[in-house]
């Protein structure tokens, strides 16, 4: 049962709700109000396009506890076109075969079900190949902030 | 109020409404009434659908929302945080006590100051959620309201239901008429307490009444709803350009649709049933966004639903000239029936929970 840490990064987790540095302009996810390039204090929200490219992943066919009824899942690092590398499960991969450098997209999904069917649902972020013409933008919410 | 055509049973608002933006979502998977037929009959014949859509492992009906949601809002070209309301309706809610609209709410960006209560109607809830939001925007309590219909319909394995019942909607932003892309022009609704489908607390699978869904339940209701908008507006079924009802099945909307007058033309653009099933909740709100991917400026729409237990919700709408930079924004809803993974009736048991894990 961790429902404060879950409900703690309810805004991260369900819309690749980052932060933004004022002094360099690095993009930050997740949010940890430090910098990581410059050091400075960086606290401004940002919205995270949600678009990005497969850096690199594996497939999961011994799952940890929790997620084995969706084994086997492939899990990738995929590099934000804002800049961050993030690590998520990919969904919805249809016929089409895994491979690094592929453009996936956000998406919000159920993660796990906490606790034998009395615990509650966990979503979060997962990635998806892009699948429409280009003009579409399904991805995020609007400029936070 | 006293204003408001007193002799009338149609519900308008004194301030102008429409719909600002409008989201489909249909999942990826598909599975043919082939598979279903074989395993119950053996003989791949007899489905009423070419094929359903089946929400995948990690989808529900708080994740479809919020696509669909996210769709609209890029169409609608306004901020979450302008919302006033986030209302899901549905049948299949993820918890039974636990709202979706609130996490729905959260995830496209929405502030803290709405309303987010969840719908029940069955599979008219979407609708529901509509009328509601429409009378929000429509008495100045909000500038705009988002009402969703959405699905993960249950069937019982073997049921005459488990060839269509399946997941998708649609979710729409209603706001004032200055922006709308299609003018919300009057809604009427028609409901009577009639026994015709249910499912009791801590059942799975829902319960019908087997023929008596047909004549007392779904035709008496949609073609009461729509013969009084007719009648009320004093209009027929050819001054519409498009028609689109609740679609349980491929014959019922075409033949309450024939009884009102109109004709296949007119429905079939917004006739998804025999290529999705029946999204429940979402069905004739997925149908009309398949219609607005095609609608031009002046169009006159008829959308009835129809949700048992019973009632039907009829709105009459007005395509404007608006609909043709907007509806761009976002994917169509033919790109989500493109979009498509056919699985056998193995993966579609696991994918809707039907394989006990112990």
């Amino acid at each position: 049962m961790e429902n404060p840490r879950y409900w703690r990064l309810k805004k991260q987790r369900y819309s690749l709700l980052g932060e933004v540095c004022p002094h360099c302009d690095s993009k930050i996810f997740p949010p940890r109000d430090i910098c990581p390039e410059c050091g400075g204090e960086a606290k401004t929200d940002f919205a995270f396009s949600g678009k990005g490219k497969v850096y690199s992943y594996t497939v999961m066919r011994d799952a940890p506890a929790g997620y084995e009824q969706n084994a086997p899942y492939t899990v990738a690092i995929v590099a934000l076109d804002e800049g961050p590398m993030v690590t998520a499960q990919l969904t919805d991969l249809g016929e089409e075969p895994v491979r690094i450098g592929m453009p996936v997209e956000m998406v919000t999904r159920k993660l796990r079900e906490d606790g034998e069917k009395k615990g509650i649902l966990v979503y979060g972020y997962k990635f998806r190949p892009i699948c429409f013409h280009e003009n579409s933008q399904p991805a995020s919410q609007g400029q936070a902030g | 109020m006293e204003k408001n055509q007193p002799a009338s049973k149609l519900l308008r608002t004194d301030r102008k409404t429409g719909i600002v933006g409008y989201g489909a979502y249909i999942p990826r998977y598909r599975l043919p009434g082939s598979e279903v037929a074989m395993l119950w009959t053996g003989s791949p014949k007899g489905s009423p659908v070419k094929e359903k859509a089946v929400a995948g492992l990690d989808e529900d009906v708080i994740t479809m929302s919020i696509e669909a949601a996210r769709n609209a809002l890029v169409r609608a070209n306004i901020d979450a945080s302008e919302l006033r309301a986030v209302w899901v309706g549905s049948e299949s809610h993820p918890y039974a006590v636990k709202p979706s609209g609130t996490l729905v709410a959260e995830a496209i960006g929405a502030s803290n100051d709405i309303q987010a209560g969840d719908w029940e109607f069955a599979c008219k809830a979407g609708t529901e959620a509509m009328v509601a939001a429409i009378a929000l925007v429509g008495s100045g309590m909000g500038r705009y309201a988002l009402a969703i219909g959405m699905d993960t319909a249950q069937g019982k394995p073997g049921d005459a239901l488990e060839y269509t019942a399946s997941s998708g909607g649609a979710a729409f932003v209603i706001g004032p008429r200055e922006e709308a892309i299609v003018n919300i022009e009057a809604t009427y609704s028609f409901v009577s307490d009639t026994p015709d489908f249910w499912r009791r607390p801590e059942q799975k699978y829902p319960e019908h009444g087997q023929r008596f869904t047909g004549d007392p339940a779904y035709f008496k209701h949609v073609e009461s709803a729509g013969r009084v908008m007719l009648e009320e507006l004093g209009m027929k079924a050819s001054d519409f350009t498009y028609a689109v009802f609740h679609q349980p099945n491929p014959r019922f909307p075409l033949k309450a649709g024939k009884d009102l007058g109109f004709t296949e033309e007119q429905i079939k653009p917004g006739l998804l049933v025999p290529v999705i099933g029946n999204t429940y909740a979402g069905a004739s709100m997925v149908g009309l966004t398949a219609i607005l991917d095609i609608a031009k400026p002046g169009d006159r729409i008829l959308q009835v639903s129809y949700g048992s237990g019973a009632g039907s919700d009829a709105f009459y709408l007005e395509v404007t000239e608006k609909i043709a930079e907007r509806r761009e924004l976002a994917p169509s809803t033919a790109d989500y029936l493109a979009r498509r993974t056919e699985i056998n009736y193995a993966t579609y048991a696991r994918f809707r929970g039907k394989i006990d894990m112990g």
